[in-house]
């Protein structure tokens, strides 16, 4: 499958941001990500031939880090495990994530609804535990709060994932205060970042 | 005394402190309009004099790495916005609330440098932090502190935002360049070092974001100023976080030379539900351990060194009486033994192995003899079991592994002896 010319005009802004072509891989990842979802052996491909190398080289990268999935579901539900976590109660964050969706850490639900994964530190030590949503980041989470998290993200099926909506409604106290609302929110299983794909209201 | 220089207009201004016009109305850019008046070595020289030193781990002086940049052309600087030390977002706070500073201060440095085109790396997992600085990026470039001519000078800066992908050693400095050139995030072997050959082998200064975002202040109070903050040796002020049981939980910055039982149990307020202290992290996963003992301790570089610890990212995680302490260092053992880029052998193989060992005493399968083979596989990483440590290893990753298993080992045997023997129930 060959890009969208919305998404080829997004990977040549993205590709002209740096002064030599190969950098862009990242970036042209999630972009790759947004246009079909999920990282694709044709996606690799394209980001190969817009970045001028091979495509082994860029399963190479790609395959070095942990955000570029082959497989997820809609919603990527990430759990932090690591030590102020640990300390605050995560492991029944995460089987209380786990019992709700019946779906066990590393794993897609069948449907293909939601991933639910577990991961080392996530910034939000302070407000811990910590959960992130297509990397919006929800804070002061209990097992309680947790399942309501996937129960209304599964009910719902939310076009747009937005940090302060989450935190609003299932969230505790956070690292620091957040400052006024923040519109923007994932639509997909990648960061909400400029070019790769973020919604705005 | 100045007591606080980089959380001033979040704390006063918490609902616009990120803004153009918020900066502005509280002094913003004044700094950079001073700069751009100034030769770029006298700038250089200001931030030489401060003594400040770098915020992201290693510590080395600011203003030394910056005198080791070779001539050659381009030259890059790269904001190193990875923040993924357990323990440790104080980053993601600044680049949040107050974004403007770190601009400005990435545009003075590279006016000092000689740099036009500057990176900021932002972990992947910080989708907002990256949306406030490329924002912020964008207001500077419409009021002209960015793009071509910056205010008339002749000077031009290009800032590209580059977001990570999952993988805490891109941290590192060498391995985020490599990050940032689309491989893979191994890191190089030094030397030579980045400053010499750093991005596309060109000269490249790599700084955390905590350290930029002091430069507006150094510039507009001189490094003079700066360099009376402080005890010798750990001058200015720090931005900690902190964390795990305490009652409020947050970050905190304080002028160096503070005891920790003031941060702790003053700024931090104690520990939770009226429970004791047990020990401390005191600079991220990396860093061993603290205990009751070090509480009148002060906050400092020289004696964090003497108790064989470090300040390191600036995360402190505290722990009370009731953590299991093996449970606690195989969450840590875990987070180093997955984050090892694989290209050594010790770092790979050593860490796995502390793992293992560690999920077997927890699972109440401990053997005697695991309490010296964690020890040995730990001197195998880390020969000695000094800190600062002596390394097998390409990077500091692995003998960071190590800190968790000297830690309890030497506050804690007992318990992972008591462990081992049965005599306290294991698990979690
Ligand atoms: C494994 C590892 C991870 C690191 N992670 C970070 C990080 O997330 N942020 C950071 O600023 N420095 C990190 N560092 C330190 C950098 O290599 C480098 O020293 C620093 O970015 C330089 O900036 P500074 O001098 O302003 O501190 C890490 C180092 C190692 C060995
Ligand atoms: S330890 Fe969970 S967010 Fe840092």
């Amino acid at each position: 499958m060959t890009w969208s010319p919305a998404t080829s005009e997004r990977a040549d802004a993205i590709v002209a941001r740096y002064p030599e072509r190969r950098s862009a891989v990242m970036p042209l990842l999630y972009l790759a990500m947004r246009e079909e979802g999920r990282l694709t052996d044709e996606g690799m491909k394209e980001v190969g031939d817009r970045t001028g190398i091979t495509a082994a080289q860029v399963l190479a990268a790609a395959s070095f880090y942990t955000m570029y999935k082959r497989e997820v579901g809609r919603h990527l539900v990430s759990v932090c495990r690591s030590i102020s976590c640990h300390l605050l109660g995560s492991e029944a964050v995460l089987d209380a994530v786990a019992d709700e969706t019946g779906v066990p850490d590393g794993e897609t639900a069948l449907d293909g609804s939601l991933s639910v994964e577990s991961v080392e530190c996530i910034g939000a030590c302070g407000g811990a535990p910590a959960i992130q949503v297509d990397y919006e980041m929800v804070e002061g989470m209990t097992p309680d709060s947790a399942r309501a998290l996937v129960r209304w993200l599964l009910d719902e099926s939310p076009e747009v994932i937005r940090s302060d909506d989450l935190q609003g409604r299932f969230g505790g106290s956070p690292s620091f205060d957040p400052g006024p609302v923040d519109p923007v929110g994932a639509i997909g299983p990648f960061p909400a970042f400029g070019p790769y794909g973020t919604a705005a209201t | 005394m100045t007591e606080q220089i980089l959380t001033t207009r979040m704390d006063a201004h918490p609902s616009d402190s990120h803004t153009l016009a918020r900066y502005e109305q509280t002094g913003g850019y004044a700094a950079l309009r001073k700069a751009l008046g100034m030769k770029p070595e006298a700038i250089a020289e200001e931030v030489k004099a401060s003594n400040i030193a770098g915020r992201g781990g290693a510590g080395f002086p600011t203003g030394v790495k910056w005198g080791f940049l070779a001539p050659s052309t381009p030259r890059y600087l790269v904001i190193n916005a990875d923040e993924s030390e357990p323990g440790t977002f104080k980053d993601r706070q600044l680049l949040e609330r107050d974004p403007h500073q770190l601009v400005e201060g990435i545009v003075i440095s590279s006016f000092a440098l000689g740099v036009n085109h500057a990176f900021v790396y932002v972990r992947g997992e910080y989708p907002r932090p990256a949306r406030r600085i490329q924002a912020a990026l964008e207001e500077a470039r419409d009021a002209g502190y960015l793009g071509d001519d910056i205010l008339g000078s002749g000077f031009s800066l290009d800032v590209t935002v580059h977001l990570g992908a999952g993988a805490y050693i891109c941290g590192e400095e060498t391995a985020l360049l490599n990050s940032l050139e689309g491989r893979r995030g191994e890191p190089r072997i030094k030397p030579p070092i980045p400053a010499v050959e750093g991005l596309y082998a060109q000269p490249t200064i790599v700084n955390n974001v905590e350290t930029i975002s002091n430069i507006p202040w150094i510039i507009t109070n001189g490094g003079a100023a700066y360099d009376a903050i402080g005890p010798e040796g750990s001058r200015g002020t720090r931005l900690f976080s902190v964390s795990g049981h305490v009652e409020r939980p947050g970050n905190y910055e304080i002028v160096m030379g503070m005891t920790w039982r003031n941060l702790i149990h003053d700024l931090g307020g104690g520990i939770r539900g009226g429970k004791e202290l047990k020990c401390w992290i005191p600079g991220g996963a990396s860093a061993p351990w603290l205990v009751p003992d070090n509480l009148d301790e002060p906050i400092t570089v020289q004696a964090c060194a003497r108790l064989g610890t470090m300040l390191g990212s600036g995360g402190i995680v505290v722990m009370d009486e009731t953590t299991n302490v093996v449970a606690a260092a195989l969450s840590l053992v875990r987070f180093f033994a997955h984050e090892s880029c694989g290209k050594g052998t010790p770092c790979r193989e050593g860490a796995t192995w502390l793992e293992r060992i560690l999920e077997r005493i927890l699972h109440g399968e401990g053997r005697r003899s695991d309490l010296d083979l964690l020890l040995d596989v730990s001197d195998n990483i880390s020969p000695g079991l000094r800190w600062p440590p002596a390394m097998t290893t390409i990077c500091p990753l692995g003998p960071s592994a190590v800190s968790p298993i000297t830690s309890i080992m030497t506050h804690f045997r007992h318990e992972v002896a008591a462990m081992v023997s049965g005599e306290v129930p294991a698990g979690v």
